[in-house]
């Protein structure tokens, strides 16, 4: 508490002093000893004046010169006295610079970061702030704490609690340190907890009272880390999932309107990625100063690329096979390899550079340790949108009636006047759309090569069969649930086992339901 | 009045394959060999040490085609991951021919090379017994039984079948080749088994024992194939057909085709199995590679090729499909995919009975 009043006592005789600086404490600055180098430098930073911070970072940029009674700033050409801040005439002819060592880079850093709090710009405060939150000494506990009592903003204030806990670990009285680690306890931070792990030992921490507030701080801590990891465990999930989805729809349609599986479905997904580079490509070369928007443009190239190849593919081959179902996915198997082997000769085999725009990259930092990238997040929200997109479609228009009427009944629907076959190749092609959409996703999170696609078929299939045929619900709560176990088993077992254990639980799930979570109501007849 | 085994068994193919069958032995068991051993590699009748290893591979496609056969064309069941039952009789047998090598290997230990390196200090527990040649042979054929058993009790009980069944052998299959892919698995990981040196003490690379085991393979395609028409024109074989036609009705009979499809389905297993046993010491490797879909499904299309529900045909199939592979990778790399591609397609729409198919087509045109 004394130290608290001396601090404050020494602020308020430093305040009309506002215009000049202690010449004494300037003078200091040049001193051989390293040790009165540093207790100057934090008085300085106590100091809170915006003279003190020019001396300081004039120190640290090695710009603060001694000539032998004087010390001065070099500012340019123009040579300023440190302490009272009057011009210098003529400059020094012979002086030298202060030497800084690491120790004292360091005292430097936290003084000038300290002075930074009483900036009147948020966003310097915010920076100091954050930077003092996990390495400020005891020394800086005065200022800290008049920060604390000026400061209004809340984000700041937090961290300036975390801050003056933090500093105030090292304080030799017992009742400061045990509310230090008591604050802490409000941290969620990993660094505070290897902060005050230490302090679990009899050796560092002498009292047992502090011991056992450091033991609940911990677990405080922990506690809300596991909570984070599990957020983000959920959030990878979740993007993880609507990928699939995305792959998924279009495969639920083909497979719910014409009972065949498209072995190239994950083709049609690198079609869309291979737009999306072509667009990107495009933007770059033709509108460079629109290129951070391409990504919207390849929204629809990219659907209307892969509904191409998707009725093209329908009508040359997968009407042929109509009735035949095994045949099918062999034949579609050979026209994936086909599409790969396009790629490749037309873009090469290696993987192809398809860059976030500017807006996606980056993230929200939802709570200390938990960044939500803004890449996934827009997946998230666009594949809402195509989701609510389907929904009406199917839903609302003619084309939706016919399509669903047909997943339904194909004879039945053709005797009332259905078109059948224009349905299969529109609903194809609707699918190969979407999976092409998919495939803009993915092209902003995953690599885009000539074989990305291959092992979509699997996952978005299973998605199909969890969901049950012909239903949107299913299979949205079949992509997001897959998705978000699948990232769960990894984090816990290990990628490999996890497709293992999703594999079986969905050999067994078929064993209880096989028509899936949401079985269309009616009467079936096999065959 | 039941027919004596023996007669049932004569008159399961007619008098023209008896023979057929038997100038096949008689070339691959006699002819072959001996032009492979005891002619000078300077004649010209001389069949080089490639060819046998090249016949031997072939010999192997063939059973797996057959065995692919036996449950596609006749049973209707279009597995995906019939390279797992390969790979899985091949791991069993390479396990052998791990410990075979001895204190050859490149560290002189005990333990195969991939586990030194790995800085294990014993053989994990599945390796038991992995030295004895009788234990290798009952794991090729009990691995791959055990798995399909397992699994098509399952998928058929659940009556699991048409494309969900297909990609969930293909899912199956995949995953298998991650575990394997895995360096604590225990299989040598990425790198699989290689460098065998012996097989019961004797050199793997010899001509006396690639001989040897070009003959065992041709034997074993020529049993596949002598038990697949056993199999197929008994009763067995007629309700296997008849579940393929029509399941429902089947079950309206009162037959359960549970029994007879995972019957038909494991022995397809083993009979893949024997042949990746057969196929690893002739090939000289054995990795996760070959449980890739990719290698799976082209296992289906050697099938088509040739000519489902025939027993010819896949044998034919695989022989072409892989003699074309053989040749194209070689001399068109960047078009190999395109054709295989193009075969995928051609194959399902204008060649639905295969070559065999085809073959029977003009036939019957020539006396109109």
């Amino acid at each position: 508490m004394t130290r608290y009043l001396l601090s404050l006592l020494l602020w308020l005789t430093a305040l009309p002093a506002l215009a000049a600086l202690d010449p004494v404490l300037v003078k200091q600055l040049a001193n051989e000893d390293s040790d009165l180098k540093v207790a100057a430098i934090q008085q300085l930073g106590a100091s809170a004046s915006p003279e003190a911070a020019r001396v300081l970072k004039a120190m640290a940029d090695d710009a603060l010169l001694v000539a032998g009674d004087t010390v001065f700033i070099l500012d340019g050409e123009q040579a300023v006295d440190a302490a009272t801040g009057a011009a210098i005439t003529p400059t020094p002819e012979s002086y030298e610079a202060i030497t800084v060592n690491n120790r004292l880079r360091s005292e430097l850093g936290n003084a000038l970061a300290a002075l930074k709090l009483f900036d009147p710009d948020r966003a310097v405060r915010l920076a100091a702030a954050k930077e003092l939150q996990s390495n400020a000494g005891l020394e800086l506990v005065p200022v800290l704490a008049r920060s604390l009592a000026q400061e209004k903003d809340g984000e700041i204030l937090a961290l300036l609690k975390q801050a003056h806990a933090q500093a105030n670990l090292a304080n030799p009285e017992v009742a400061a340190r045990l509310t230090a680690v008591r604050a802490l306890a409000d941290s969620g931070s990993p660094n505070t907890r290897s902060l005050l792990l230490p302090l679990l030992e009899a050796a560092n921490e002498p009292d047992e009272s502090v011991r056992q507030a450091a033991r609940q701080s911990i677990e405080a801590i922990e506690s809300r880390l596991m909570v984070g990891e599990t957020l983000g465990q959920i959030f990878t999930g979740l993007s993880l999932g609507s990928i699939l989805l995305l792959a998924a729809l279009g495969l639920a349609i083909t497979y719910g309107v014409m009972g065949v599986i498209n072995m190239a479905h994950g083709e049609l997904l690198m079609v869309g990625a291979y737009t999306t580079y072509f667009t990107q490509t495009l933007f770059r070369a033709y509108f460079p100063e629109l290129v951070d928007w391409y990504v919207l443009a390849a929204i629809p190239l990219a659907f209307f690329a892969a509904a191409a190849v998707g009725m093209v593919l329908e009508r040359t081959v997968i009407r042929r096979l109509y009735g035949r179902p095994l045949e099918t996915l062999l034949a579609t198997w050979g026209l994936s390899l086909i599409l790969i082997q396009a790629a490749r000769v037309l873009f090469g085999a290696q993987n192809v550079e398809v860059a976030n725009p500017e807006w996606m990259s980056g993230g929200v930092e939802v709570m200390p340790g938990l960044v939500l990238p803004w890449n996934r997040i827009v997946i998230i929200g666009f594949t809402l949108f195509v989701l609510g997109l389907m929904a009406v479609l199917m839903q609302k228009t003619r084309l939706g009636l016919f399509v669903r009427a047909v997943t339904q009944n194909r004879p039945m629907a053709g005797c009332v006047g259905v078109p059948t076959a224009r349905v299969d190749t529109l609903a194809f092609g609707l699918g190969a759309g979407i999976a092409g959409l998919g495939g803009v996703a993915l092209s902003q999170i995953a690599n885009v090569g000539p074989d990305m696609g291959q092992g979509y078929i699997v996952d978005s299939f299973m998605v199909v069969v969890l969901g049950g045929v012909g239903q949107l619900a299913g299979a949205v709560w079949a992509a997001l649930g897959l998705g978000v176990v699948t990232k769960f088993l990894e984090g816990w077992a290990g990628a490999v086992i996890a497709k293992i254990v999703v594999l079986v639980i969905i050999i067994v799930f078929i064993q209880k339901r096989p028509q899936g979570l949401f079985a269309l109501k009616g009467r079936f007849v096999e065959n | 009045m039941r027919t004596p085994f023996v007669i049932r068994f004569l008159s399961s193919m007619p008098r023209s394959g008896w023979i057929g069958l038997a100038a096949f032995a008689a070339i691959t068991l006699v002819l072959m060999p001996a032009l492979h051993l005891l002619l000078p590699e300077t004649s010209p009748f001389h069949v080089s040490g490639y060819l046998i290893t090249l016949g031997g591979k072939l010999m192997c496609y063939a059973i797996v085609a057959v065995a692919m056969d036996l449950i596609w064309g006749y049973a209707g069941i279009l597995s995906l991951g019939h390279g797992l039952f390969f790979a899985l009789g091949g791991y069993a047998f390479g396990m052998y021919l791990m410990r075979q090598i001895g204190r050859d290997g490149s560290y002189q230990s005990d333990l195969p090379d991939f586990m030194v390196f790995l800085d294990w200090k014993e053989l994990p527990w599945y390796w038991t017994g992995s030295d004895s040649f009788l234990w290798a042979l009952f794991l090729v054929l009990a691995a791959p039984a055990l798995v399909a058993y397992v699994f098509g009790y399952f998928a058929f009980r659940s009556r699991i079948k048409g494309v969900y069944f297909s990609i969930i052998t293909q899912a199956l299959t995949f995953a298998a080749m991650l575990f394997f892919f895995r360096n604590e698995t225990g299989f040598g990981g990425n790198n699989g088994f290689t460098d065998f040196k012996r097989i019961l003490g004797y050199d793997i690379t010899s001509p006396e024992m690639r001989a040897t085991l070009f003959g065992l393979s041709a034997l074993v395609l020529m049993a596949t194939l002598v038990l697949g028409r056993y199999l197929t024109t008994s009763k067995f074989g007629r309700v296997l057909a008849a579940i393929r036609d029509a399941e429902s009705r089947v079950m309206f009979i009162g037959y359960n085709p549970l029994h007879y499809k995972l019957f038909v389905w494991t022995l397809s297993a083993v009979l893949c199995g024997i042949a990746g046993a057969l196929y690893v010491p002739q090939v000289g490797i054995i990795n996760p590679g070959e449980m890739s879909p990719a290698n799976s499904i082209e296992i289906a299309i050697w099938a088509a090729v040739g000519g489902r529900g025939t027993l010819i045909g896949p044998v034919i199939g695989a022989w072409l499909v892989n003699l074309f592979k053989s040749y194209f990778t070689v001399a068109f790399p960047e078009y190999w995919l395109f054709f295989l591609g193009a075969l995928f397609v051609g194959v399902t729409l204008w060649l639905p009975e295969g070559v065999v198919g085809l073959w029977k087509r003009i036939r019957q045109r020539r006396p109109a």
